[in-house]
């Protein structure tokens, strides 16, 4: 997995190279990244475990060009995001990152289908968001405001949104965090089928380990570092995992 | 429709209350600002239009007598397009049900066809006869208070002999407009009328055949009015003529522009400190519930909204909200500018009514209320943009307070938590606290500076009609009388006391500033008319020398010590060059006083007079009023507050949009959630 091997780096979609990342909150300076290197390849599901505070989702939101490192480098493919300015990093944004956040942020005033337009309707191609929807299976509820659905319901929207656009890569913070088990799972398989049928590389941040089972590689972090990696063999589908 | 368009439309619609008290903010400061202009310029564009469709003159003047066959002389002046002669008389009338003595300004008009200029409106009945010259045509409002109609008969005192007369109509007119008595202050329907008799009737009875004596000049237009008025007044010269004025100092015009030029000034002033005072509450309140949008904004652009789209979504809101104001303040505006309009147009009596506001003063509002809008709201707008969205998602980290020296104090252990709460936001965001409270107060000031315009009236007309003058009657004379007059005067039942006043139109200069006016001639040591200063100190009236005012003495740009040209206008026009000796402060007009001893000395006359200063016992007025009607040229004067009553609509206008103002900003502070997501206080 070195990244100097050239066979693999044509595979790989996103990399992060000795990322920092330290927050000066009030007086206190917090290290959330100490020099992360990191690199997710062409459809691959990547799960990241850790502890919260271990500094996770600082990763996945400046993975996903929500944030800027404080040093090192994010390129993606020939890209690298952390080099250009503002527009870039919108572009970016725009084009290649499907985001799926831990309490959903869905736009409590619009409905399922008006939820995921929100992105399609910015998006180059983009589609039709009832399809989206029917991918995470909520074709039926498509007209319905997010006070009307589930939490799984509305975190299915939340994917349905994420995937509308075709991205490149999907990058889930915590997606199951703020659901049962049952309920998470409707939401890991809908993750599942679209980084099959799509191809799309996902990587989806959890403290749950159980969910590593359903990734094609496990990287655990602490304290700011990738402090262990591994690859399953064999990917368990969402459907079987349990906690 | 976009789905970040619907997004739009549906907070604002949860937004509800919020929306509505900014839209009170905006629409009050719009409201007034086109209410006063539409107002303003409605009774602008109703005076010109009255104005010119009764041929209103351009130059006035009256003359002793005059024969009638100046008239061609006259038209020849360059400049001029219309000559009308007249004869202006003043009557006593006795008017059944009415104990005190009216004065009536009888005006000639043409038995035949209409006058050239200042023609009349005629409000019910018809015009004067030939053949029939006991018939009258009556001003509306002398008709209104009297309950007078055609039909109805009053007697008259003309030239000594009494008459009775028919009125045969009821008209206006607009030289009329103000109708104000000789000597007289303010308009008495009452007391003072305007009536309109035919040409022949008149002069045969004041003996004026062939003759006339008040000429009105209509001009061509462009014409400079001062080239004509020094021709005719060369021309009339000899005819005892007091100098012809062009329409802006024509009495009634000049009330009714004066009224307009105040109403100009509450119409740009107050609307402008209004607007500015919304304007800057609107952007207040705006950029404060824009902030409380930061996690949407961080979203938004987590979604791969370029900073510009998600600029102009928000420009688009407070678009939208704005407009909101601005429609309801065009509205409202609209309404009640024609309202005001009416109750001016009323208390003018303007036979019409122009109501066609300039889409200039919409456009104003609208584009004054965007601008303070926008900058403020963006620049919240722009700050959240600024954050990367996974910043801007996070709620906020918590604030940091610290502890004050008032928490370490005794006082401490006195607060409860709610109050340490609402001390500490205070301590910790004190520009943010300070502006809500320079809002709060803002709108108070709006308030106060409406209100006060009431009590400002009440202090001046107190101190103009009470504190200055101690007379509770004044008699004007329509000519200049011998002061044995006074002895008359004093011997009417009911007079405690009398004092003798004069006044005379007159140039007043001072190296290149002049001013035309009038100076009054008092007694050295006033009991009645005295010269009061602003400060409440009576000033003494020395035996030479000029009192002027010290606007007056502003306006001339002189001082105590330095001499000032009075040019008299009347009789045999004397020039001279007097002393200013004191100076006073008022809050009305431009006075210049003299001693009426050095008065009589200027006018080369005898002591003399035109007005009589009473003190009267009112338990007597029956028996006194009685006496004066038996005597020839009077006009009494009786003070009332209806100047008081028109502005008071006008300012609670003001009052009413001020308290709208507080509300919207009171409202939205409360409401609000605080930018960093602590609970709110206690409501």
């Amino acid at each position: 997995m070195s990244p100097s091997s050239p066979a693999e780096k044509s595979d790989i979609t996103l990399e992060g190279r000795s990322l920092t990342k330290i927050y000066h909150t009030g007086t206190v300076d917090v290290h959330a990244l100490r020099g992360v290197d990191i690199q997710l390849y062409e459809g691959e599901l990547v799960v990241l475990l850790g502890p919260s505070g271990s500094g996770k989702s600082t990763l996945l939101n400046i993975l996903g060009g929500l944030d800027t490192p404080s040093s090192g480098q994010v390129h993606f493919r020939e890209l690298e995001t952390t080099a250009g300015d503002e527009s870039i990093l919108t572009r970016y944004r725009r084009d290649h990152v499907g985001f799926v956040f831990q309490f959903y942020n869905l736009t409590p005033s619009l409905t399922a289908r008006e939820n995921v337009a929100l992105v399609t309707e910015i998006a180059v191609d983009p589609m039709d968001p009832a399809e989206a929807l029917s991918m995470v299976g909520l074709g039926e509820r498509i007209d319905h405001f997010p006070a009307q659905l589930s939490g799984g319901e509305q975190q299915r929207i939340a994917i349905a949104r994420a995937i509308a656009k075709r991205p490149d890569i999907l990058l889930c913070d915590e997606p199951t965090g703020a659901l049962d088990s049952h309920t998470g799972i409707l939401v890991l398989e809908a993750i599942e089928r679209v980084n099959k049928e799509l191809g799309t590389t996902t990587a989806v941040i959890t403290h749950n380990t159980v969910i590593g089972n359903m990734a094609d590689r496990v990287l655990h972090f602490g304290d700011g570092q990738v402090v262990d990696s591994k690859r399953n063999t064999r990917r368990q589908p969402a459907r079987e995992l349990s906690w | 429709m976009r789905a970040l368009n619907l997004k739009l439309i549906r907070n604002l619609w949860k937004l509800g209350g919020q929306v509505l008290a900014i839209a009170v903010v905006i629409a009050s400061g719009v409201a007034v600002l086109v209410m006063s202009l539409s107002a303003l310029q409605a009774l602008q564009d109703t005076a010109a239009a009255y104005y010119e469709r009764q041929r209103f003159a351009d130059v006035f003047t009256n003359v002793k007598r005059a024969p009638r066959r100046l008239v061609e002389r006259i038209s020849a002046i360059p400049g001029v397009r219309s000559v009308e002669v007249r004869i202006k008389q003043v009557a006593t009338l006795s008017i059944e049900g009415f104990e005190e003595p009216v004065i009536g300004q009888l005006v000639s008009i043409p038995e035949q066809g209409e006058p050239r200029l200042n023609r009349l409106v005629l409000r019910s009945g018809r015009l004067v006869a030939l053949g029939h010259p006991d018939e009258v045509v009556l001003s509306e409002p002398f008709a209104e208070a009297h309950g007078l109609q055609p039909g109805d008969q009053l007697k008259a005192l003309m030239n000594g002999n009494q008459r009775t007369l028919t009125v045969v109509g009821i008209a206006l007119s607009p030289e009329f407009i103000y109708a104000i008595g000789p000597g007289a202050l303010i308009p008495d329907d009452l007391r003072f009328g305007v009536m309109w008799m035919g040409d022949e009737a008149l002069a045969a009875a004041y003996d004026l055949d062939g003759a006339f004596n008040d000429l009105s000049l209509g001009l061509l237009h462009g014409t400079n009015p001062e080239l004509v008025i020094e021709h005719i007044d060369r021309l009339l010269e000899r005819y005892g003529s007091s100098g012809a004025i062009a329409r802006k100092d024509q009495i009634s015009n000049w009330f009714l522009m004066n009224e307009i030029e105040q109403l100009k000034t509450m119409s740009t002033i107050l609307p402008t400190i209004f607007l500015a005072v919304a304007a800057f509450l609107s952007n207040m309140v705006l950029s404060r519930l824009i902030a409380t949008d930061r996690s949407e904004i961080g979203l938004m652009k987590a979604f791969g909204y370029s900073n510009w789209q998600v600029a102009w979504h928000y420009t688009k809101q407070v678009m939208a909200m704005t407009s909101v104001g601005i429609l309801l303040g065009w509205l409202l505006g609209a309404w009640l500018g024609r309202v005001n309009t009416e109750i001016y147009a009323d208390l003018f009596r303007f036979p019409l009514l122009i109501f066609r506001p300039d889409a200039g003063v919409f456009a104003l509002g609208a584009i004054v209320s965007l601008i303070a809008a926008l900058p403020g709201s963006l620049g919240s707008v722009r700050r959240a943009a600024a954050l990367p969205p996974a910043e801007a998602m996070r709620p906020p980290a918590p604030p940091m307070f610290r502890k004050t020296g008032l928490s370490r104090s005794r006082v401490a252990h006195w607060l409860d938590q709610p109050t340490r709460i609402i001390l500490r936001q205070i301590f910790r965001s004190p520009l943010r606290a300070l502006l809500t409270s320079f809002g709060i107060a803002l709108s108070v000031a709006v308030m106060v500076m409406a209100l006060q315009w009431i009590d400002s009236i009440e202090k001046i007309v107190q101190v103009y009609f009470y504190d200055a003058q101690r007379q509770n009657m004044m008699v004007g004379l329509v000519e200049t009388q011998s002061d044995t007059t006074l002895e008359a005067f004093r011997r009417m039942p009911g007079v405690l006391a009398v004092e003798a006043m004069r006044f005379v139109s007159a140039n007043l200069s001072a190296g290149n500033r002049s001013h035309r006016g009038s100076i009054e001639g008092i007694s050295s040591s006033p009991e009645l008319q005295r010269v009061y200063d602003a400060s409440g100190a009576v000033l003494e009236v020395p035996a030479d020398g000029l009192i002027l005012s010290t606007k007056l003495a502003d306006k001339l740009g002189v001082g105590i010590g330095e001499s000032v040209w009075v040019e008299v206008l009347e009789d045999q026009r004397p020039v001279r060059k007097l002393p200013v000796v004191a100076l006073f402060e008022t809050y009305m007009g431009m006075p210049a006083y003299m001693n009426i001893d050095a008065f009589n000395r200027m006018m080369g006359q005898r002591p003399s007079l035109e007005a009589v200063n009473l003190l009267v016992d009112k338990s007597q007025l029956s028996r006194l009023y009685q006496r004066l009607k038996s005597i020839p040229k009077v006009s009494s004067v009786v003070l009332n507050d209806t100047m008081g009553e028109t502005l008071m609509i006008y300012i609670s206008f003001f009052a009413a949009f001020a308290g709208a103002l507080g509300f919207g900003v009171v409202y939205n502070s409360t409401r609000m959630p605080s930018r960093n997501g602590d609970v709110n206080l206690p409501r």
